[in-house]
């Protein structure tokens, strides 16, 4: 019955498609309504094809397919968003690399939301939905809730709104909002995905086993949550035409500033941090083994980040045309959010206490214990960058760069290579890893390359700043900006050669996963049978 | 449990609960962490009394105690430099323009004024350093060699009403139009082949003479009017001078056999609109005095 029901959906959605595509008014809506044409028929393919065949779900053990998933498209997403990193990285120092003959494609301004959102919404993304069903899981002992489907369905409707947003981007699909640049109909479908992940999540919760909910799940359900309304409310805007890409925002002028920065800086702090705490919080205590240190400071630190961190968007906009009074508030609360982001950094470093050792003979502890660390930095940096006298130095140059990837990088990547690690034997039941070695190397290559990026981009961002506002004696500006251009060439080099080794070290944890599955003998005492812990 | 627990970690206790396998202990929160956390909240509260902070229904927000405005401290700043600055940019205006450059007060003002105002509004096409881009045609301005004249006068209608645009208000934008010799069909594409030579003969670069010559009466017949008769060019036309070594967009063959075919149309804003006489006096005078001045 189900089965009819998804036939006729699907059908109907490739047709509709199909149409769209012809009344297409723009080619970047032509060739997205193509993509959604082509993965109905195929899902449609699929489920004909496998109709009465599928095995029922077993409903006593975990569902980690859709884990396996996931985790493949992380690494996959990954090596692309640090390829296409490297790639503008040295468009930046090298104008000329912005070839003629790719003009309007492959240009800097087309590349950079690309290398953005692939990193962000695709590595980020991935990783988050999947360390989240891996973790829901085993936390509340019980099988993903919405059978085999509304996991697929969320694997599969996620990565479809990647090629959705990648494509739309190249071809000229963009609502100028950063972070936010897909058009009207791709944040729909985003909605619709988004609705059926928070289903799956919660659901599971719903059903657990387990008489508490675990820490990390806490994390995960507010990133969740926040997520959809932040989503929800930045895009708010009405389509031209049904069957054209361009949209109109709801907002205007310093409305529509605030409404994106709050938007911004919270996909920052429930995307990428909270989200990755619910990461650090399961995999941390797993890969030492010890205890979590203190379950107080993860409930004071968990309530505190959440209400604190939704109040702090104005600070990116200070000096601009937003009222004082905002500016304030971003400023305070960011500030104050100093300590309720360290809370998580003392819990997880604190955790390793007793388990010190391992630094020495395991690379995955190891780069853990380097996530946290970058975590703590900046998140000391982010409030202090939010503090007006700094952020008048500091805003619209590339120290803000730097102290996003060294975020970036360093914790949100470094402890998503650790989860990797810690996933792939257990999802495929191999004995340990391929090579410890390779690890060793992911790691050293990657804390340099975070290192050089990090540290050219400071100095980049703070003779940047300092050269904007150096005026003479009459009060006229000493240098023209082609001047300040010319002075970061170095240190465009060097962040680009630190893009360089992160890039190798993500292919090489490719290569080290791949050959864990295809060449480590299986073992078959690894858990996959739901049960509670006690 | 009133007593504190002992710092050996042994001895914590754990919460009780498990989550496949995971164990969370029951320390307390760290002392400095509460402190400075409390900290930062009690100098929160403090900040948004001194600054502006708490919103009002209808009437802006509470304006803090210390009265700080970010539009205010900018004006301020702005009007310290303007009224420092007023009575020389009074002088400026007033005297001749080629007095500017002997009057030593005068001399030092428009170094630096001028210069800023270039690097603001000029370097973008002339470069950072002024000295152009010869790809996309945008004139070297430390050379001695002048489309429109170098002196003082000059440069200043220049800056002022700029080159062939169609926004001076004045109309009196400086204006010339080389003929496109190959695509209106005026030359056949053999002579445009001995003109090149011919101007390349004149400027003194590899030629091949039989053609140069034949080039010669092609250049009298069609060139010379704005050129002048012997390649020097026409500062009242902007026509450039052929027989020095400088180029506008370039000398080798394919670059002066494009240029005669299509030719050139630069255009260079009116400033009159955006810069204040004292800007364009001062700027002119930076420029002036780059090498090339007359």
């Amino acid at each position: 019955m189900w089965d009819y029901i998804k036939l006729i959906a699907l059908g109907l959605v490739a047709v509709l498609a199909a149409i769209a595509a012809g009344y297409a008014r723009d080619l970047a809506y032509q060739v997205n309504a193509v993509e959604v044409m082509l993965a109905a028929a195929i899902a449609f393919i699929w489920v004909l094809r496998t109709m009465g065949s599928r095995q029922p779900v077993a409903q006593n053990e975990y569902f980690d397919g859709v884990v396996r998933a996931g985790v493949i498209a992380t690494t996959f997403w990954g090596v692309v968003g640090f390829l296409v990193a490297v790639i503008i990285a040295f468009q930046l120092a090298y104008p000329a690399l912005n070839f003629e003959w790719a003009q309007g494609y492959l240009n800097f301004g087309k590349l950079r939301p690309l290398h953005t959102s692939a990193v962000i919404f695709a590595f980020g993304g991935n990783a988050l939905i999947a360390s989240s069903f891996y973790v829901v899981q085993r936390t509340s002992a019980a099988r993903l809730f919405g059978g085999n489907s509304l996991g697929w369905f969320v694997f599969w409707g996620y990565n479809l709104f990647i090629v959705l947003a990648a494509t739309g981007y190249i071809l000229g699909a963009t609502q100028s909002k950063e972070y936010a640049e897909p058009e009207w109909y791709v944040d729909i479908w985003l909605t619709i995905v988004w609705v059926a992940y928070l289903l799956a999540f919660l659901g599971t919760i719903f059903k657990r086993k387990e008489p508490h909910i675990y820490v990390a799940n806490w994390f995960y359900l507010s990133f969740i949550v926040t997520i959809a309304m932040l989503h929800i409310v930045n895009n708010l805007s009405i389509p031209v035409s049904f069957f054209g890409s361009k949209s109109v925002q709801v907002f205007s002028g310093v409305q529509d500033a605030m409404t994106q920065w709050w938007y911004g800086h919270n996909a920052v702090g429930f995307f990428l941090t909270a989200g990755f705490l619910g990461m650090m919080y399961y995999f941390v205590p797993k890969q030492a083994e010890r205890p979590v240190y203190s379950y107080k400071l993860s409930i004071v630190h968990f309530w505190a980040l959440i209400f604190l961190y939704i109040w702090a968007g104005p600070h990116h906009l200070h000096y601009t045309a937003l009222p004082d009074w905002a500016s304030t508030l971003g400023m305070t609360f960011s500030v104050i959010l100093w300590m309720p982001s360290w809370g998580g950094m003392i819990n997880g470093l604190m955790t390793l206490s007793g388990a010190w050792d391992k630094l020495r003979t395991d690379p995955i502890i190891r780069m853990m214990v380097v996530s946290v660390g970058f975590y703590g930095m900046s998140t000391f940096e982010g409030p202090m960058m939010s503090i007006k006298a700094v952020n008048s130095l500091s805003h619209y140059t590339d120290w803000t760069i730097g102290h996003v990837h060294s975020g970036a990088l360093g914790w949100n990547g470094m402890i998503t290579f650790g989860m990797l690690y810690f996933l792939v034997p257990r999802l495929w039941a191999r004995e340990g890893l391929y090579s410890l070695k390779l690890v060793s190397w992911h790691f050293w290559l990657s804390t340099i390359g975070i290192v050089l990026y990090a540290a050219s981009m400071w100095v980049a961002g703070i003779m940047q700043g300092l050269m904007w506002r150096e005026v003479d004696s009459q009060g006229f500006l000493v240098n023209a900006f082609a001047d300040t251009v010319a002075a970061m060439h170095p240190m465009f080099v060097v962040r680009g050669l630190g893009g360089v080794l992160y890039l190798t070290g993500g292919i090489i944890m490719a290569y080290n996963l791949w050959m864990t599955v295809a060449r480590q003998p299986r073992v078959e005492s690894r858990s996959v049978a739901a049960v509670p812990a006690e | 449990m009133s007593k504190r627990p002992s710092k050996h970690k042994h001895e914590v206790e754990t919460t009780g609960h498990q989550w496949d396998g995971i164990e969370e202990y029951n320390n307390p929160l760290p002392k400095w962490w509460l402190w400075t956390f409390y900290a930062c909240v009690i100098w929160g509260i403090g900040y948004s009394i001194a600054m502006p902070a708490w919103p009002i229904f209808k009437s802006g927000a509470t304006p803090g105690i210390m009265h700080s405005s970010t539009r205010a401290n900018v004006q301020a700043d702005i009007d310290k430099f303007a009224a420092a600055n007023k009575p020389i940019q009074e002088k400026l205006v007033s005297v001749d323009l080629d007095q500017i450059s002997s009057d030593p007060e005068l001399n030092n003002y428009t170094q630096n004024a001028g210069a800023a105002v270039f690097r603001t509004w000029c370097a973008q096409c002339h470069g950072a350093g002024a000295g152009g881009n010869s790809k996309l045609g945008y004139p070297n301005l430390l050379d001695s060699a002048w489309l429109w004249g170098g002196t003082m006068e000059d440069i200043h209608f220049t800056v002022t009403h700029g080159i062939r645009n169609e926004t001076d208000p004045d109309g009196e934008a400086r204006y010339s139009q080389m003929p496109a010799f190959g695509t209106d069909e005026l030359l056949e594409p053999a002579q445009i082949d001995q003109v090149v030579q011919y101007v390349r003969k004149i400027s003194g670069q590899d030629h091949d003479e039989a053609m140069a010559t034949e080039g010669e009466t092609v250049f009298m017949d069609n060139c010379s009017a704005c050129h002048a008769e012997d390649g020097t060019g026409d500062q009242m036309q902007g026509a450039p001078n052929l027989t020095d070594a400088v180029w506008l967009y370039g000398g080798d063959v394919d670059t002066l056999t494009y240029t005669v075919t299509n030719a050139r149309f630069g255009v260079m804003p009116n400033w009159n609109e955006r810069l204040s006489e004292a800007d364009i006096r001062a700027v002119a005078a930076y420029v002036h005095s780059l090498g090339g001045g007359q």
